[in-house]
Order: structure tokens, then sequence, then C-alpha cells
């Protein structure tokens, strides 16, 4: 049952990766990636690691993934164009992709590792729950936890830094040109009502 | 279903994250393949943990998610901002640093 489970979620977790990189439309890649995910959250399920498969769903498919489709629904997730013949790095990407493959799957398989081809060691009852994970965050992994909350707050502020709206003009606006936005006439402002414009200058009194 | 499994699953997702890296051009989707790196790299955590019957390995995924979710806020602002200046959203377009 568990070999079963393990080769479905395998192959949903490697389709999903191999989707994210093949499809061109990046909002589709994004729908992937949840997939991926999703199927990666099964794998720690398997592994016991009950709370980091809830905090993958929760946080990285549910609120991350949000902020990104979110991302390319603004800047408009357009297709993109197929490069008029080959870049150097578009063969020979893959090729160091699949080099490194075999490199780790060497290194991890040829280890000398004894319990690798086990099941894994024996665990305690209530391995990976959150009471144990909570307990060890708040006892010996205290200064991590506190670091990466700062690293969280510090990385908000950033965003918010980096993508705001700035103020004031552009180097190459002049004010008159900003001012004079079309404006139907008539409307009561009040710029109007002081004679500046509004009303055509045939009717103007 | 041993542990070695679960690293290999772990090596091919992170060599597929790579090549996405690599011939990719849009830069939402490197950051989505950096995901992908990121997220093999809590699979051989997680399952060296288990290897090891400790929680510890679970707690450094927990430390990786945390800075991949960092990441992934400040990689958005910057293409935010430079969609924001009407650039090209494009990593080969956005050269001007390289000299």
């Amino acid at each position: 049952m568990s070999a079963v489970l393990f080769f479905l979620a395998a192959i949903g977790a490697l389709s999903g990766a191999l989707g994210v990189v093949m499809i061109r439309n990046p909002f589709y890649s994004v729908l992937a990636l949840v997939f991926h995910l999703i199927c990666l959250a099964a794998l720690f399920l398997l592994l016991r690691a009950e709370f980091v498969a809830a905090a993958q769903v929760i946080v990285y498919a549910g609120a991350v993934m949000v902020l990104y489709v979110f991302v390319v629904a603004y800047v408009g997730g357009s297709d993109e164009p197929v490069r008029a013949g080959g870049h150097p790095l578009r063969i020979l990407g893959p090729l160091f992709a699949l080099a490194v493959a075999i490199e780790l799957c060497i290194a991890m398989l040829g280890t000398a590792l004894k319990g690798i081809s086990g099941k894994g060691a024996p665990y305690i009852t209530g391995f990976g729950t959150p009471g144990q994970i909570g307990k060890l965050f708040l006892t010996t992994y205290l200064f991590p936890f506190e670091v990466a909350s700062l690293l969280l707050l510090v990385a908000a502020i950033g965003a918010v830094m980096l993508a705001r709206r700035r103020r004031g003009l552009g180097p190459d606006e002049q004010l008159e040109r900003v001012l004079a936005t079309p404006r139907s006439s008539y409307t009561g402002t009040m710029a109007e009502g002081a004679g500046a414009r509004g009303a055509p200058a045939g009717e103007r009194s | 279903m041993g542990i070695g499994w679960y690293l290999v699953v772990s090596a091919l997702i992170f060599a597929i994250g790579l090549a996405g890296v690599l011939i990719r051009r849009n830069p939402l989707v490197i950051l989505l393949c950096l995901e992908l790196m990121l997220n093999a790299a809590n699979l051989a955590l997680i399952a060296f943990a288990r290897l090891h019957g400790g929680e510890d390995g679970q707690i450094f995924a927990l430390i990786v998610m945390v800075v991949a979710a960092c990441e992934v806020t400040v990689g958005l602002g910057l293409i935010v901002a430079i969609y924001r200046r009407n650039l090209p959203v494009d990593v080969d377009e956005l050269n001007e640093l390289s000299g």
C-alpha cells in the first residue's frame, strides 16, 4: 500500500515539476507547481512528517501560490516567444541538468550509509506531530525560530518598499502635461470655477 | 519503501528545477524553478530525518520553507517593480548590469 502511494505521489511530483519547466504559459506553470506541492506533501506524509506536510499545503500551495497567481495576473501571463535560433544554454542546460541528476543519484545510492535501503530508524509515537515540532521549536531551536520570524518581517517590508507606487513625477513628465488630463467640461471642478479651463474657449464669458 | 527512493526523487526534482532555471527566460518561471529546487532539498532533509529517527531535519525543512517564502516575496516585488517601469519581463533583456 505504501509502495503504491509512494509511486503515485512520486510520479505526480515529477510530472508537476516537468510541467513547471515545459509549459509556456506562466499561469499554467503556477498551477503545475501547486499540483507538484500537493504530491510532495503526500510524500512527506509517507515519511511521517505530518506537520511539515500540513504546512506545505497551507503555506505553500495556499498562500505563496496565491501570491504567484496574483502577480502573474498583474504582469500578464503572456506566452514567451520562441527564440529564433538556438541559444547555447537551451541545449547545454538540459544536458547539464542530466549530468547533475546522474551525479546526485550516484552519490546517494553509492553511499556507505547503511540505512539508506531500509525503511528508516524506529521512531517514538508522536514523531513529526505539531506538538513535537512545537516543543522543539520552543526549546532547542528557539533562536532559529526567532530569526525566521525576523527574516519574514524584513522580507515583507522589503517587498512593500520594492513594489510600492513611486510618488512624484518621472524625469520626463512636465507638470502641465500631467495636469492637462482630459476632463469633460462643466463637471464643476475647481479649475473650471477659477476660469482656468473647462468651458470651451468660445463660450467663456 | 526504502529511503533511497525518496532521495532519487529529490535528486530528479532538483535537476528538473536546475534545467528550468537555465533554459527559461521569464523571471516568474525562474522563481518557480527555484521553488522546485528548494522543495527537492526539503524532501531530502525530511527523508534523512526519517532515516535517523529524529525531528531535526523537519525543523530544518520548515526553516527552508520560511526562507523560500521570503525569497518569493522579494522576487515578486522586484518583478512588479520591473513591470511598473515598463521594462521587458525577460532576463535576457535585463542585462544592463552585465557591462
